[in-house]
């Protein structure tokens, strides 16, 4: 039987609806990343090696923002999804001869996917300390494991000279790094339109909803676990894939990229941008490598505690990451205009 | 803030990149570590840089150079790549010289092949870097020229019939260990044992592995170790277990024994052989004036090792080189081809970069540490090997024979 | 006595010494995150300090090792009480993210700091007479050094044993991390209990500090490289707990001693393989609360 409605009833669930459609609505100010992406192709020709190392560690951030910001997940062992598909398409290009690019990006989600699947059914049922410790010891001891076999790996020194064919088989990859800009721009946007998708989705609410309550989500008969591990499984292929590019844009992968330090950084961006809000990806990365870049020319010995100082900084006055300060900012300007719209 | 940032970057490329003159202004890339756990492994190269740039500078006027220093980072290479491509791209840098660590440099190579810029290498070990690009020259060794004479040397004369090796388990370890072994049993000698020590990132406690080396009583032991910090914790635990009393003798390359750190090293590390291309100590002329300018600049307390006596070769090599090109550097093949067969002698001794490899080929000095007259550390040289070259080159062996 | 029973011996000789580095080291974490839930990441920074504080007064002042391990230790606890007053404090409330950010934070500085008073080249102490060489005790020679650590270690865990079970004031520690509302509801003073145990903490690593100096050597980058090592011990003994951190330290020490002695070939495995063994059986570690 429906239970009865009266008129304010319906009209709340209609703003509600409103609301939540609204939510996934691109607005005006989603484009200006994008553009700035843009500009600084054509306005700093050349800085875009390091621009494309900036994007590939956007990309890595928003993998760590799916699960650490919608689903609550705290890991500090994402490099090896990184890692990974870092080594898929060095491993690829290097032993078997796999040097087109954009397939090797495939093979390296599938790779890390499954790598995230099998390592999140087993360990998403813990949380808190155990957690981190948890995924932590797992990427280190992949590491370990690369240097065991590290006739294979190459260890340390690495997989050296790998060359990968020319991008859809036109494109070099020329010094200025140009081609991997672009490349690694798209490949960005490709994948941030579906993770816009995700979160905005049905199974992205409920995400949020094991982020906010986990209880309650038992309760109404969420299938908590499977949930946490789908997304797990498609952020560690996406980190798969940031790791992949990684490798294509510097030609070159080590056993580095597993790295507790590679997992703690880009933990460490995300939380300075704002987690939970897709865009503080974009700006934790982009803040993080642009001052350290900035630091460590002004003074190579000393840099880090520039980056020390604005990371106390950014916790004592933005609590809510770089991001959460625009955000007030904007809200100051359009309070007024929004009134009608917030719940 | 990203925007003004690149902008005020780009502004300034603008303005450096137009002097034009008959005196050349010489842009010098520096990529060193700067920070993180082996920053002291790029302070020691940084300091020979500057100490020779500041007594030399009039050597090629009316030329001038100025350094472009940057980070090399943790040694992923990815870091280093980076700011190597841009200081071609964006500070128009016409050399690139420093490098500590051998993943940086085999990142950069392809970097330095395509942008055609000539590449010195002042640290990097890992044997085969140099054939990666017929732009890289390197000055400072590879680790065969230390392990593999240390075998012969360690089997006649040392007396070690049976060694254990132990190292750090990363390429440079294995290549020192793989270099010692092809000298020592090509002399005679038995290898007993084999024993990685742990990541080169962190300091391991070495008690477990040396007590086990001490437990199966060879007549020597050969450790390598990156030169950092691992070097004092190697000596502490050697003492500490009082394996020379139980007559296990301490050899290895000069790594063991930096002479930044000698002193600090105490009595536990008197009577250690290493075989190496450099010592404060060595005799010889142009090492005393070297020396003595460095204390002079550092302070009496700061000392140069082997990586400030090839750093300090390296600028050597390259204001050399700009002498003889008459400041004339922008084409990269005709500076690697200017520098090939260059020689001179060194505060390491003679040295020589091969015109076939583009490699170092220099003096090996077996060398005990003693407690000198004036109560301080050193070393006494037992004997020199002239004119070493990259035996890992020369016997062909792995991606050394590509 | 048998080959193998002197290897053993030598093992958990070893193995007990390390331990002891890591149970003075990481105890003061275990109870500030059991405590608290703070997760403080600049740990390894006062513990770095400490190194440096011993390095200072053995070498420029002159003064012996074992009473500059006492002064570094309360200095570095004095210390701490202004960085916990001034800025964690305003963060207890905050999400673990944000004390992660605020702390690494630290860290870096704590870095660069050093890095500038010190400069980067790795420094070691000059170690008394009574330290140095061996002591025989016929089929085997222990290192001197490392029966001291032993013997600290075991004097350490009394007092700290004494003060957590018979004190006053170690009843309401323990009361306050098995509840903090109730604790507070029945008129403890958290707060101030918390400011007290963070400086024994940091006093605590501050002394693992300047007792790693003889086994590591002691450079700025100390105060991240093991880091990741104290929070094993933390996570595997559970959050807050003497006991626990004591067995984690001594299951960690002894099996990673006894890893590298017998296959040394796979060395770096075997901390991670116990932890993950351990967490997955006992998430909360061997004596966290679950």
């Amino acid at each position: 039987m429906t239970p009865p409605r009266d008129a304010a009833a319906t009209a709340a669930r209609d703003r509600a609806a409103e609301y939540l459609v609204s939510r996934h609505r691109y607005r005006w100010a989603e484009a200006l990343p994008w553009l700035a992406c843009i500009a600084v192709f054509f306005l700093f020709p050349d800085r875009l090696t390091f621009g494309s190392q900036v994007l590939v560690m956007v990309l890595f951030a928003l993998s760590l923002d799916l699960i650490l910001g919608y689903a609550g997940i705290v890991t500090l062992g994402h490099a090896a999804f990184f890692g990974i598909g870092a080594y898929t398409v060095g491993l690829g290009a290097a032993k078997l001869g796999w040097t087109e690019p954009v397939s090797g990006l495939f093979a390296a989600f599938v790779l890390a996917s499954i790598g995230g699947f099998v390592s999140g059914w087993f360990l998403l049922r813990y949380r808190g300390l155990t957690l981190l410790m948890l995924t932590l010891a797992t990427a280190i001891m992949l590491q370990e494991a690369g240097n065991l076999g590290s006739e294979f790996t190459g260890g340390y020194d690495g997989l050296p000279g790998l060359v990968f064919d020319p991008l859809l088989g036109r494109f070099e990859y020329d010094l200025y790094g140009h081609t991997n800009y672009v490349y690694a721009l798209v490949v960005l946007a490709v994948v941030f339109y579906f993770v816009r998708r995700i979160v905005y989705s049905p199974f992205g609410q409920a995400l949020t909803g094991i982020r906010e309550n986990v209880r309650r989500m038992h309760a109404i008969g969420s299938p908590v676990h499977w949930r946490l591990v789908t997304v797990y499984t498609i952020a560690a292929g996406i980190a798969g894939i940031a790791g992949a590019l990684f490798t294509q844009t510097n030609a070159y992968v080590t056993l580095t990229v597993f790295e507790f330090e590679n997992s703690a950084k880009v933990m460490v961006m995300l939380i300075l941008g704002g987690t939970g809000r897709l865009y503080g990806a974009f700006l934790g990365a982009a803040v993080y490598m642009i001052m350290e870049d900035y630091f460590s020319k002004l003074s190579p010995t000393f840099w880090q505690f520039g980056i020390g100082l604005l990371l106390v900084l950014a916790v004592l006055f933005a609590r809510r990451g770089v991001l959460g300060l625009f955000e007030q900012a904007g809200a100051y300007f359009a309070k007024d205009k929004n009134k009608g719209s917030k719940p | 803030m990203k925007m003004l940032k690149w902008a005020g970057t780009a502004a300034l490329a603008l303005a450096l990149g137009g002097t034009t003159a008959q005196a050349e202004n010489i842009k010098i890339g520096v990529v060193l570590a700067f920070s993180g756990a082996n920053a002291d492994l790029g302070q020691q190269i940084d300091k020979a840089f500057d100490l020779y740039v500041k007594l030399h500078a009039k050597d090629i006027a009316p030329h001038t150079v100025t350094l472009v220093k940057r980070d090399e980072g943790p040694p992923t290479g990815a870091n280093a790549k980076t700011v190597t491509t841009e200081l071609i791209t964006n500070d128009k840098v016409q050399i690139l010289t420093g490098f500590n660590f051998s993943p940086s440099a085999i990142a950069v190579a392809p970097v330095v092949t395509q942008a055609k810029i000539p590449m010195v290498i002042a640290n990097a070990g890992t044997a085969w870097i140099t054939n990666l690009s017929p732009y890289i020259t390197r000055l400072s060794f590879s680790m065969w020229h230390h392990g593999y004479p240390m075998g012969p040397f360690a089997f006649d004369k040392i007396g070690c019939k049976t060694v254990a090796v132990a190292y750090t388990d990363f390429p440079p370890g294995k290549d020192s260990t793989d270099a010692f072994k092809a000298g020592f049993e090509k002399a005679g000698g038995k290898v007993t044992d084999s024993i990685p020590l742990g990541s080169p990132v962190q300091v391991p406690d070495f008690t477990p592995f040396f007590q086990r080396i001490k437990d199966s009583k060879p007549d020597c032991m050969y450790v390598f170790i990156p030169s950092g910090a691992h070097a004092t914790g190697v000596a502490k635990a050697y003492g500490e277990l009082g394996m020379r009393k139980a007559g296990i003798k301490l050899i290895g390359p000069l790594d063991l024994i930096p002479d930044n750190k000698l002193q600090d090293m105490g009595d536990a590390v008197i009577g250690t052989i290493v075989m190496g291309n450099y010592a404060v100590d060595l005799d010889n002329a142009e090492n005393k004036a070297f020396t003595e300018a460095w204390h002079k600049e550092y302070g009496k307390d700061s000392y140069p090792d082997f990586m400030s006596a090839a750093g300090w070769d390296t600028m050597h090599a390259i204001f050399d080189t700009i002498k003889k090109l008459n400041g004339n550097v922008a084409d990269g093949a005709k500076f690697v081809e200017a520098m090939k067969g260059w020689k001179t002698k060194s505060p390491r001794g003679d040295v020589m970069i091969d015109p076939a490899t583009r490699d170092i080929v220099q003096d090996e000095h077996a060398m005990e540490v003693i407690r000198k007259p004036d109560g301080k550390l050193g070393i006494k040289v037992l004997g020199t090997t002239k004119a070493v070259k990259d035996e890992c080159k020369v016997l062909k062996i792995g991606r050394c024979g590509s | 006595m048998p080959q193998f029973a002197i290897i053993a011996v030598s093992i958990l000789f070893d193995g007990l010494a390390y331990a002891m580095f890591l149970f003075i080291t990481s105890v003061g974490l275990s109870v500030t995150m059991g405590l608290m839930g703070f997760v403080n990441l600049a740990h390894g920074a006062f513990a770095m300090a400490g190194g440096y504080i011993v390095v200072s007064l053995t070498r420029d002042l002159g003064i012996g090792f074992a009473p500059s391990l006492a002064i570094a230790a309360v200095a570095v606890g004095a210390v701490s009480v202004v960085f916990e007053r001034g800025l964690y404090r305003r963060l207890y409330k905050a999400t673990d993210l944000e004390q992660v950010l605020l702390t690494i934070g630290l860290a870096f500085m704590a870095i660069a700091t050093a890095t500038y008073l010190y400069g980067p080249i790795p420094k070691s102490v000059p170690l008394p007479p009574w330290l140095q060489g061996d002591i025989n005790l016929g089929f085997r020679a222990f290192p001197t050094y490392r029966a001291f650590l032993i013997v600290l270690g075991i004097a350490l865990i009394s007092v700290l044993w004494y003060g957590f079970e018979k004190t006053n004031i170690g009843a309401k520690i323990r009361a306050a991390v098995d509840n903090r509302r109730m604790a507070e509801s029945v008129g403890i003073n958290v707060d101030l209990l918390f400011t007290l145990t963070f400086a024994l903490g940091s006093g605590l690593a501050a002394l693992g500090g300047g007792l790693a100096i003889q086994l590591f050597g002691l450079s700025p980058s100390f105060a991240v490289l093991y880091l990741v090592l104290f929070l094993i011990v933390v996570a595997v003994g559970g959050l807050g707990s003497l006991k626990g951190t004591l067995l984690a330290a001594l299951v960690i020490g002894v099996i990673d001693t006894g890893g590298k002695y017998l296959y040394a070939e796979a060395g770096g495995f075997f901390i991670y393989a116990i932890t993950v063994i351990v967490l997955l059986i006992k998430p909360a570690g061997f004596y966290g609360r679950e």
